[in-house]
């Protein structure tokens, strides 16, 4: 009959309209500063770069390598090679970044360096309140800025911390044994360097 | 003073309120004092149907809607207010600089002008004028006007495209609007929309002599819902706007306050049309008990009681504006076009005809 479909329409919207009232479960909206949602392990937002280690620049697992500024579609990574090296995180000398800057307001959260980083040096951090007010001074992060610790690593991604830690584990454990294989004969060092 | 004359609290302050005005200069105090306050309060209540909507709306999609403004976000009209005040006013350089400015004051013009004939309660009406009902929907037709000026003057083509639909579809719905409402027209035998509302505020027992209670008169006020809502723009009539094609129809190209002044007259609209319903189909301030339920509350109770059955009715209609946005989705513009030519206006006609036959054989 004309008219039924508008009447079960009015119907359903009144429906919604008074349970919203006597059961707060309807309401699936957070009412954002005072609660928020449950955050998903597989989140991310904006990548950070890992330090083993209580010093960040030290333990800065980065070894300027560049692959991540070339492969960064907005190209919102800055990167400037060192000329010395410092040992990386498998204890390996190493170059480093002497600048490694990334813009917040560029970078569009794929994930493609992290893809790409051979060194597990950058993460996804899950941190998405990066609004400021200073549009010159507060978006261009700079290496400080970037740096987290490998524990915050763990706490924000469990799971993708815990993989990450036993291939480091692994390498340094070969590179350990590769020294000390190295050290009496030569020969042996070329073959484990092979593997 | 005696309970006949308490509810006329208002227009005997307003009288004595004249007493202290020279003689030459009465008129003049007078139309201010009855322009003055209906400026006022028109203008509050635009803003509350604002924040109401956008709760009312929330709701119904199962969210709190505006909270953070105040308690209950109940101050979001006066953030948004002072946005739109201090917000750049932006005028494209290819437009039509006078008409683009003058649409937006002719629209609100336009929308608070049919407010002069609408009782609010007993003696409380603007000017009572002998053509009421016609002067309301005179004043109505500007409405097409401005909206056009806007569109015109903009030099858009989502303006042009807004306004030309907007003109087509409020000429279209003008004529079922009229018609449906001449059924009261010829139950009431008046233009006048006082007289309209006296012929309603008697009663059988309990039961008010409203039209809507008469068949014609239930038709009628279908009619009227639907094309008064198509009149005002709103959804799911909304077309003129639509803001999923058009950006947002004749008033794109305007900005800060001329865009609120647009939004102003569009809930103005909507209170009206409400109002109208009101008076021609509710009764107006007119009690739904009648006088069987002894008189209750303090003398000012008493006193405010028939504006705030008014009141209470204009915003039930309201309601309904913003629970029928809620539910249905917007018409297709041929669908548009065929509902008010092909379904709504043989409607009407037939009402009119059937009515004019029970008047004539009641005698």
């Amino acid at each position: 009959m004309l008219g039924v479909g508008i009447l079960k329409g009015l119907a359903e919207t009144a429906r919604n309209f008074l349970g919203s009232y006597v059961s707060k479960d309807r309401l699936t909206t957070f009412q954002f500063p005072e609660e928020r949602a449950p955050r998903i392990e597989a989140s991310r937002n904006f990548p950070f770069l890992v330090y083993d280690g209580a010093d960040w620049h030290e333990g800065m697992r980065c070894v300027s390598c560049l692959i991540c500024e070339k492969e960064c579609p907005p190209k919102c990574i800055f990167i400037e090679k060192s000329t010395d090296k410092k040992p990386d995180a498998t204890g390996k000398p190493q170059f480093y970044p002497t600048t490694f800057s990334i813009d917040v307001s560029v970078c569009m959260s794929c994930q493609i360096c992290v893809e790409v980083c051979p060194f597990n040096a950058i993460k996804m951090d899950v941190d998405f309140e990066q609004s400021t007010s200073d549009r010159f001074g507060d978006l261009l992060w700079n290496k400080e800025r970037l740096a987290k610790s490998n524990e915050y690593y763990r706490e924000i991604h469990p799971t993708e911390a815990a993989a990450v830690d036993a291939e480091l584990a692994e390498a340094r454990a070969k590179a350990a044994g590769a020294k000390a294989a190295a050290a009496p004969v030569k020969p042996v060092s070329g073959v484990a360097e092979e593997k | 003073m005696t309970p006949e004359t308490i509810d006329q609290i208002f227009v005997l302050s307003k009288g004595w309120l004249l007493g202290y005005v020279l003689a030459a200069l009465q008129p003049i105090g007078s139309a201010i004092l009855s322009v003055v306050p209906v400026l006022v309060v028109f203008p509050l209540l635009f803003a509350i149907t604002t924040v109401l909507e956008r709760k009312g709306l929330g709701r119904i999609q199962n969210r709190y809607g505006p909270n953070r403004v105040g308690p209950y976000g109940i101050w979001q009209p006066i953030a948004d207010g002072i946005k739109s005040l201090t917000k750049e006013d932006i005028v494209p350089r290819t437009a039509d600089q006078v008409v683009h400015f003058l649409a937006p004051l002719l629209l609100v013009l336009a929308a608070f002008l049919a407010y002069a004939v609408l009782p609010i309660g007993k003696n409380m009406v603007i000017t009572n004028l002998n053509a009421g009902l016609l002067f309301f929907f005179a004043v109505g037709s500007m409405v097409e006007l401005a909206v056009f000026m806007a569109g015109w003057s903009s030099r858009s083509k989502y303006s042009l495209l807004g306004a030309m639909r907007a003109v087509a579809q409020m000429i279209s719905y003008e004529v079922p609007l009229v018609l449906a409402s001449i059924v009261v027209i010829m139950a009431s035998g008046s233009l006048s929309t006082v007289d309209i509302v006296n012929m309603q505020a008697t009663y059988t027992g309990i039961w008010p002599h409203w039209f809507l209670f008469t068949p014609w008169g239930f038709a009628g006020f279908i009619l009227f819902m639907v094309a008064a809502t198509a009149e005002s723009n709103r959804a799911p009539f909304d077309l003129p706007e639509a803001e999923s094609e058009l950006v947002a129809g004749y008033h794109t190209e305007y900005s800060s306050m001329k865009f609120a002044m647009f939004y102003m007259a569009e809930y103005a609209n909507m209170i009206t049309v409400a109002c109208v319903a009101t008076l021609l189909f509710f009764g107006g301030a007119s009690s739904p008990f009648g006088h069987l339920i002894p008189a209750f509350g303090g003398p000012i109770v008493q006193a405010i009681l028939p504006v705030l059955w008014f009141v209470f009715k204009v915003f039930c209609f309201l309601f309904l504006y913003i629970w029928v946005r809620a539910t249905l989705p917007r018409f297709r513009y041929d669908q548009l076009m065929g509902f008010g030519w092909k379904f709504l206006l043989p409607l009407a006609m037939l009402n009119i005809i059937a009515t004019s036959l029970v008047l004539a054989f009641r005698g």
